[in-house]
C-alpha cells in the first residue's frame, strides 16, 4: 500500500514536472514566435522607404535633410540588434517619418500623386502592424517572463532553459499612442 | 492573465450554446414531425376500415433526418450560404486604394487580436454595414458593404473590423452562423407546411372527411392538430427573436473586445455614430443575417429606441448605448494614461 502511494506521488510529480516544462517550451516558442513577426513588418517598413524617399526626392528637393535623417534613420534600424537596441532605432525611425510626412501636408500636388498616396498607406499600415505585433509581443514575454519566475514554475526554469525575455518597452508617451499619420484619405472625419 | 480566462470562458459558452441550439433545433424538428403524426394517428384511429390510418410516423423521421442535415449544412457552408445570400464577393485582389487599406487593416487586426487573417468580402450595398461569419478563426469570414469603406476613416474602419475579429475570436460567429442557417430552415419549413396544409384543405381534405364520416373526431387528437399547427406558425417569428437575444449580449461584449484591439475606442464610437446616422436599410441583408451584423440592417423602429419593448425585438442594443459605453472606456483610457500609467487597458 505505501509502495503504490509512493509512487502515484512520484508520478504525480514527473507528469507536473513534463507539464511545467512543456509549458515554459510554448511559451517560449511564443516569444520567439511573437518576435519574428514583429521582423517581417520591421523588414517590409525598411523596403518600403527606399521607394518613398525615390518617389518624393524631385518634389522636396529643398527638404534634403529630412530625406536624410530618414535614410539614416531606416540604415541604424537595419543594423540595430537586440530587442532594445532595435526598439531605439525603430522608435527614431518612426519619428523621422512622421516628420516627414507632416512636411508633406505641404504638397499637395504630392499628396494627391497616387503612387505617393499608395506608399503612405502602406507605410501607415506597416507601422500600424509593428504596433500590434508589439503589444502581442509583450503580452506573450511577460507571461513567459512571470511563469518562469512564479513558483513553482521556477524550479523548472533552469531545465528548461529558460531566461527573462526583453521587452520592447515605448521611450515617450508620444509613441505609445501608435502615430497614425493618414494623409492618404481625404474622407471627412480622417 | 484574467483576459485569457474571459476569452477561454466566452469560448466555451458558445460552444456549449451551439451544442444546445443544434440539439434543440432537432428537438423542435422532431416535435413538429412526430407531434404531426400524433395528431394524425390520434384522428385517424376511429376512421372506418378501408380508410387511411396513419400508422408509420414517417412526418416525424423524416424532419428528423432533415434537421439534422441542416444543422450538418449549416455548420459546414452556412458561411458560404450566409456570404452568397448577401451576394458578397471575396476581395482577394485590392484594385482601388480604398481596397487595398481595407485588406491591410483587417491583416493589421489579424495581427491584434493573434489569429490568422480571415477571408475578406465585400458586399455591394451603399448602405455602411458589416459583418463576420464562419466555424472559427480558420474559416472566418468579414464582409463590409461599400457604403462602409466610402463613409469611414481609417481608423473608423479599423475599429469596425476590430469589432468583426472580436466575435471571431469569441466564436460568436459560430453561433450566429449556425442560428442563420436554422433560421432560413425554420422559415422554409413554416412556409412549405403551411401550403401543404392549405393544399390539403382546399382539396377537401381525406381527414376533414373521414372525420365527419365516423361523426367523432378525437378531441385529444384535434388539441395536437392545433398545438402543431401554432408551432408552425409561431417558430419564424420565435427563431429570429432567440437570435436577436443571443446577438444583442454579444454585441457589447465585441464592442468593447474590439476597442481593446485598437486601444481606440472613440473610433468605434464615432463609426457606430456614422451607421446610426445612415438610416437607409442594408437591401442585400435579409432578416435571416440582420443578428450578424454589426448594426442592425433595417433599422426600424427599434434601432435607436430603448426601453423594454426595443430590448426585446431588436437585434442590437441601441447605437446610442453603445456609443456611451465606448466612450466611457475612453474616459478612462486617457485618465490612466495621463496619470501615467503604462500598462495596456
Amino acid at each position: 500500500m505505501g509502495t503504490i502511494i509512493l509512487l502515484a506521488i512520484i508520478a504525480g510529480i514527473a507528469l507536473w514536472v513534463v507539464g511545467a516544462y512543456n509549458g515554459l517550451i510554448s511559451l517560449k516558442n511564443q516569444v520567439v514566435n511573437g518576435w519574428k513577426q514583429i521582423d517581417v513588418q520591421l523588414k517590409r517598413r525598411h523596403d518600403l522607404i527606399p521607394n518613398l524617399v525615390n518617389t518624393v526626392k524631385g518634389a522636396m528637393d529643398f527638404e534634403r535633410s529630412t530625406l536624410d535623417a530618414v535614410i539614416s534613420a531606416r540604415n541604424r534600424a537595419i543594423g540595430a540588434t537586440g530587442v532594445q537596441q532595435t526598439a531605439k532605432a525603430e522608435g527614431e525611425l518612426t519619428q523621422a517619418l512622421g516628420r516627414l510626412f507632416a512636411l508633406t501636408e505641404a504638397y499637395p500636388d504630392l499628396k494627391a500623386t497616387k503612387n505617393v498616396a499608395q506608399l503612405q498607406e502602406e507605410l501607415t499600415s506597416t507601422e500600424n502592424k509593428i504596433g500590434f505585433a508589439r503589444q502581442l509581443y509583450n503580452d506573450v514575454a511577460t507571461q513567459y517572463n512571470t511563469k518562469q519566475m512564479q513558483f513553482p514554475t521556477n524550479l523548472v526554469a533552469g531545465l528548461a532553459k529558460a531566461s527573462p525575455a526583453e521587452l520592447w518597452e515605448i521611450e515617450d508617451a508620444g509613441e505609445r499612442a501608435v502615430p497614425m499619420v493618414d494623409l492618404s484619405s481625404n474622407k471627412p472625419g480622417a | 492573465m484574467s483576459d485569457d480566462a474571459n476569452l477561454f470562458a466566452q469560448q466555451q459558452s458558445n460552444r456549449r450554446r451551439s451544442t444546445w441550439l443544434i440539439f434543440g433545433f432537432i428537438l423542435f424538428f422532431a416535435w413538429v414531425g412526430f407531434g404531426g403524426d400524433l395528431a394524425f394517428w390520434l384522428l385517424t384511429a376511429d376512421a372506418p376500415p378501408g380508410s387511411y390510418h396513419h400508422v408509420v410516423p414517417f412526418i416525424g423521421i423524416v424532419s428528423i433526418l432533415s434537421a439534422a442535415a441542416i444543422c450538418w449544412y449549416s455548420w459546414r457552408h452556412g458561411a458560404e450560404r450566409v456570404l452568397w445570400a448577401t451576394g458578397a464577393w471575396e476581395l482577394i485582389e485590392p484594385a482601388t486604394p480604398e481596397q487595398k487599406q481595407l485588406v491591410n487593416v483587417v491583416e493589421e487586426m489579424a495581427i491584434a487580436s493573434g489569429l490568422p487573417r480571415p477571408r475578406v468580402w465585400i458586399v455591394p450595398d451603399a448602405d455602411p454595414n458589416a459583418f463576420a461569419t464562419g466555424r472559427d478563426a480558420a474559416t472566418a469570414s468579414v464582409a463590409v458593404t461599400e457604403g462602409l469603406l466610402a463613409t469611414l476613416s481609417r481608423d473608423e474602419l479599423q475599429a469596425v473590423v476590430a469589432h468583426e475579429m472580436a466575435h471571431v475570436r469569441n466564436l460568436d460567429v459560430r453561433l450566429m452562423t449556425l442560428l442563420a442557417g436554422m433560421i432560413g430552415a425554420i422559415a422554409l419549413m413554416s412556409d412549405g407546411m403551411g401550403r401543404m396544409i392549405g393544399r390539403g384543405s382546399r382539396a377537401g381534405g381525406r381527414w376533414a372527411g373521414g372525420r365527419r364520416g365516423s361523426g367523432k373526431g378525437n378531441p385529444l387528437g384535434v388539441i395536437i392538430l392545433v398545438l402543431w399547427l401554432l408551432t408552425l406558425v409561431v417558430a419564424p417569428v420565435v427563431s429570429r427573436l432567440l437570435a436577436m437575444a443571443v446577438s444583442r449580449k454579444r454585441e457589447y461584449l465585441a464592442d468593447a473586445t474590439g476597442a481593446q484591439l485598437t486601444r481606440n475606442p472613440m473610433a468605434l464610437a464615432s463609426a457606430l455614430e456614422k451607421l446610426e446616422g445612415a438610416t437607409a436599410a442594408t437591401q442585400s441583408i435579409s432578416q435571416g443575417a440582420a443578428h450578424l451584423c454589426i448594426v442592425d440592417p433595417a433599422p426600424g423602429l427599434m434601432s435607436s429606441k430603448e426601453g423594454f419593448l426595443a430590448d426585446f425585438v431588436a437585434s442590437h442594443p441601441p447605437i446610442r448605448q453603445r456609443i456611451v459605453r465606448l466612450k466611457g472606456m475612453a474616459y478612462q483610457q486617457a485618465k490612466r494614461e495621463t496619470a501615467g500609467a503604462v500598462s495596456p487597458p
